[in-house]
């Protein structure tokens, strides 16, 4: 399973990171395995705006589609157009080419809510348990 | 996949496997006073006897067989042509299940694809699924796909109220406790034209519905409708009969978003109400908030052609909550009918078809024009139907030419328009012989004297 070092997680198989003043966020590595091979992800609109833990998009694969979850609140930036022709870089490349959407958090402290990647890990090892 | 039968000894062979005497036994959980109740029926008929009973009882109804029929209003006396049963009635077709295992179901799958091809042809639209159950519904599901464009964010649907009424209603029924406003048609029809719908397009508005031809039968250029809903980022929806998109110019030519209607009219025949076919087509962008089954062409291990159920991350099973329909069906039997019906006919056929329904009705409505007391309503242009002021009350006129000469009249449309009450919609197809026209107009001379 690969982590990104420098990200945090969500319960919800969501990573998140500081770029700048703005949060840049995923799914992780091994959401995209466990999903397989993806087909579709349908994003939010720049503008629109959700809390910590609001629905912002689905993630479609061949065989399941999952809701994607804020792992923090913000308003939407920026979201990934190069998964409308390309959703497979969220398999191959999923913390980055496979970033699907960036948001300016209304909470920055919320980031420290989330786990880390050793603790992402060991709650990975546990939920397949 | 063949039908596997069980002999005697097969279940004596079963039962002895299980330890069971008999197969009554296997039913002993059930109270014994419920377990084989007395049943105050009738003795058994035998084949012959039932035969007969049911003739009988068939014999008390009227078909369009008996005697002309000149009654539309959303079902139409189409001609079926006898290859289209032919192959209908094939145990392969007729006793076919739902195709979710393309492994064993290429027959049905194929048909299916090339039913949605043919559909987009005729539509001028770029992805049809496999059907729904008829017009009226797969009108509401065109509602619901644009809502869902636009992510439940908008929350009007305007329709005109010469969309066909029952389609009007089944779209209010299907889109009740979803928190829409559905108008557009309050009038009653009186005082709308283009205008009054134009006025209500804004950017609330996820769709407007109009039809093609509309209730009344005429044919109007929709462009300008179209480029005032996209103007406010509507989409156009369009109710459209598929035997005048043989000679009409398609909805997709002129702006429409989605297509549906009723394919009843593609070899399905009048069935005293069903079952029928709702065809539904779209513009590829709005794909993935389509409902309904979609099948698609793709290749197989060893690179061949083949066909599956796709795009399934769209439906309840798979999406649940989210799905934006939970239509799960589709009308297999019809839209292998309308198949086959559409490609015996051809792009040609399907065109004489439609030009002798368009010529048939002028040549009805300039003889009927011409009888004192009655006249036809033809400010705008008309396909197969028309609009017919009447001397009398509707019913009356429809109970004299049934009971004095065998014939089927029209629509009385007083029963949705109040302001069109003594008016009757008149439907003239390619089924109706010039003689039969003619003896309607003598029939109706007498009803005018």
């Amino acid at each position: 399973m690969k982590l990104d070092p420098k990200a945090r997680y969500a319960k919800s198989h969501e990573w998140a990171r500081w770029d700048g003043e703005e949060i840049v966020c995923g799914i992780t590595d091994h959401a995209q395995e466990s999903l397989s091979d993806i087909v579709y992800v349908e994003m939010p609109e720049v503008g629109d705006a959700f809390e910590k833990g609001d629905p912002f998009g689905v993630v479609e694969s061949v065989k399941a589609a999952s809701d994607l979850y804020m792992p923090m609140g913000g308003e939407i930036t920026a979201v990934n157009e190069n998964l409308d022709d390309t959703p497979e870089q969220v398999n191959q490349d999923s913390y980055g080419e496979g970033w699907m959407i960036r948001f300016n958090p209304s909470d920055p402290a919320e980031f420290d809510t989330l786990m880390d990647a050793e603790d992402y890990e060991a709650f990975v090892a546990e939920e397949e348990g | 996949m063949p039908y596997v039968p069980h002999s005697g000894e097969d279940r004596r062979a079963m039962l002895a496997a299980i330890g069971v005497r008999s197969i009554e036994e296997l039913f002993e959980d059930v109270p014994e006073r419920v377990r084989f109740p007395e049943l105050d029926l009738p003795p058994a008929l035998s084949e012959m006897e039932a035969r007969w009973e049911l003739e009988v009882l068939a014999e008390a109804n009227l078909t369009t067989t008996d005697g002309p029929c000149f009654l539309g209003a959303g079902a139409y006396c189409h001609f079926v042509p006898a290859v289209v049963d032919a192959v209908l009635r094939r145990g392969e077709f007729y006793t076919a299940y739902t195709p979710y295992q393309p492994e064993v179901s290429q027959g049905t799958l194929q048909n299916i694809f090339e039913y949605q091809t043919m559909i987009c042809n005729l539509t001028g639209m770029e992805v049809s699924n496999a059907s729904h159950y008829d017009g009226a519904t797969a009108t509401a599901e065109a509602a619901i796909t644009a809502i869902n464009v636009h992510r439940l964010k908008r929350r009007k649907v305007v329709v005109s109220p010469f969309v066909h009424p029952e389609y009007r209603a089944v779209v209010r029924t299907y889109t009740q406790g979803m928190g829409l406003t559905v108008v557009g048609d309050e009038d009653g029809g009186e005082n709308s034209g283009s205008a009054g719908l134009t006025d209500l397009l804004d950017g609330d508005t996820a769709c407007l519905i109009v039809q093609y031809p509309d209730f009344l039968g005429r044919i109007e250029d929709l462009s300008d409708l179209a480029e005032a809903a996209h103007a406010v980022g509507a989409l156009l929806v369009v109710v459209a009969d598929p035997i005048a998109l043989g000679l009409l110019k398609p909805p997709g030519a002129f702006g429409a978003d989605i297509v549906v209607g009723e394919g009843q009219g593609l070899g399905a025949g009048l069935n005293f109400g069903g079952p029928y076919l709702g065809f539904f087509a779209l513009r590829k962008k709005y794909v993935r908030k389509m409902a309904g089954r979609l099948v698609g062409q793709t290749v197989d291990m060893e690179g061949k052609r083949g066909f599956v159920l796709t795009l399934s991350t769209r439906e309840q099973h798979i999406r649940r909550d989210k799905a934006t329909s939970n239509i799960c069906t589709n009308q297999g039997l019809i839209v292998l009918a309308a198949a086959v019906y559409m490609a015996a006919l051809g792009k040609r056929g399907m065109r004489r078809v439609a030009e002798l329904c368009y010529h048939k009705a002028h040549y009805a409505g300039q003889r009927i024009a011409e009888i004192a007391g009655f006249s036809v309503i033809d400010d705008k242009p008309f396909f197969k139907e028309f609009v017919v002021r009447c001397p009398r009350p509707v019913k009356e006129i429809n109970d004299y030419l049934l009971d004095e000469w065998g014939i089927i009249g029209g629509y009385d449309l007083g029963r949705d328009y109040p302001y069109l009450k003594e008016h009757m919609l008149l439907c003239v197809t390619e089924m109706n012989a010039r003689e039969e026209i003619d003896t309607l107009v003598e029939a109706l001379k007498e009803v005018a004297s």
